[in-house]
């Protein structure tokens, strides 16, 4: 790091702030956070592009090809979630679940990328090419850690619920269920309360565990970063972040497929025949 | 840091891959692995009607041979019989030719004993005429006494 980013090096909590603050375009109500925005376009775009490729030279034959072997696992494995949770044939259900699952491990993987890469290139770009001094531009490479992405997934997942119960037991029925569940219609007000703070706390708990886990990785990330202030710190830091690394490997894998799972099974319930 | 405006483009941006991923990825990818395990499935049921093909065709064999051996069996039975009737009736021909020479042959003899008899008596009934022409030195007209003798040669038989 030949050119130095910042003036003088930046103390722990300058360089946390730095690397927890998005790149944003806009003022205020108006802005939008455009590393997040990019990252996640840029993930799901590679992810369809790989779709793309296995999807043009698929074939049917008894032995896929490398690339198709793993999307189909990936592929099977979801549908086996899916089917076991929701036996109805739903043409919606598949995808929605597949989508969640490669696109927030495609997401949750930035975390895998060393913590200053990705800001460093930013940083590149915005000093030499738009002529922003480097200190200003920072770069969040997780959109998982960004609030808005588990949060707009959450809520997809929370209006569709809301759409399949409605359409599996009718408007009427459906406003019903949030009066006498669960403790019978002589406790209606009561029952508002708790069918709405169960309801909410679907997509929240759904959002926010995604958020958390992979805020807290990253922050841990920067934490390890900032062991390495001498040079005596090396070893020890590089045991950490393989450590942590290797930790994280599993956590990412693990809240994809419980954003994944979890999903399902709020849409399954919305359209199962019991009221929960 | 307002994230309403991100929240909302990433909400659109869901919507989209999901239909995206969907059309790209989840249903070719479902109906290549659907016709792969059609496929197999078929391959399976092939494979299962060529064995049940094969055993057929093996027991038909089996059949045919059984039969065949069957057949072997026959005709050999019906040669040997063959035979032995043939055999059988060479022997009772030969055995009736035989009868038939000897008996013929004995026919002859008896002829033969029979004629020589006869031209004994008629030597002896000359030889007795002679005699008694001697004996009675007068000649016995042969011609008239002709009758006696052979009446005499009739009763000696």
């Amino acid at each position: 790091m030949s050119e130095s980013v910042f003036t003088q090096d930046p103390t722990a909590v300058e360089y946390i702030q730095h690397h927890l603050s998005n790149l944003t375009l806009g003022e205020g109500f108006w802005s939008v956070h455009a590393d997040t925005l990019l990252v996640s376009w840029a993930l799901g775009a590679l992810l369809l592009w790989l779709g793309h490729t296995v999807g043009k030279r698929m074939t049917t034959d008894a032995e896929p090809s490398g690339l198709q072997n793993a999307i189909e696992t990936v592929v099977e494995f979801v549908n086996d979630q899916v089917q076991s949770l929701f036996p109805r044939a739903d043409p919606l259900i598949g995808p929605l679940a597949l989508t969640i699952f490669l696109w927030v491990f495609a997401m949750n993987f930035m975390d895998m990328i060393p913590v200053d890469l990705l800001p460093l290139v930013a940083q590149w770009i915005g000093q030499n090419i738009f002529g922003v001094e480097a200190h200003h531009v920072p770069f969040r490479a997780v959109p998982t850690a960004d609030l808005a992405v588990p949060f707009a997934m959450a809520l997809v997942v929370f209006g569709l619920s809301i759409v399949y119960g409605v359409r599996k037991k009718g408007l009427g029925a459906y406003l019903k269920g949030f009066l006498v569940h669960p403790f019978g219609k002589y406790m209606a007000p009561f029952n508002i309360v708790m069918s709405l703070v169960e309801e909410i706390a679907k997509p929240l708990s759904l959002a926010l565990r995604l958020f958390g886990n992979l805020f807290a990785g990253e922050l841990v990330f920067m934490l390890i970063a900032l062991t390495g202030f001498a040079w005596y710190m090396a070893p020890f830091q590089a045991a950490l972040g393989w450590v942590w690394t290797v930790f994280h490997m599993l956590i990412i894998v693990i809240q994809a497929f419980i954003f994944m799972l979890l999903s399902v099974v709020y849409l399954a319930l919305a359209t199962s025949d019991d009221a929960h | 840091m307002n994230i309403f405006w991100t929240l909302v483009i990433e909400m659109i941006s869901f919507g989209l891959f999901i239909y995206f991923f969907g059309k790209v990825l989840w249903k070719p990818l479902m109906q290549a692995m659907e016709a792969r395990r059609r496929r197999i499935s078929e391959g399976l049921a092939a494979a299962e009607r060529g064995q049940r093909e094969l055993e057929d065709s093996v027991n038909q064999a089996e059949e045919r041979m059984a039969e065949a051996r069957a057949e072997a069996h026959e005709l050999l039975a019906n040669a040997q019989r063959q035979a032995n009737e043939t055999l059988e009736k060479a022997r009772a021909d030969a055995r009736s030719e035989g009868e038939r020479i000897v008996s013929a042959a004995r026919d002859e003899v008896d002829q033969a004993v029979s004629q020589a008899k006869d031209q004994l008596r008629r030597e002896v009934g000359e030889l007795a005429v002679e005699g008694a022409e001697r004996i009675l030195k007068r000649e016995i007209d042969t011609k008239a006494h002709n009758d006696i003798i052979d009446d005499l040669v009739a009763g000696m038989r």
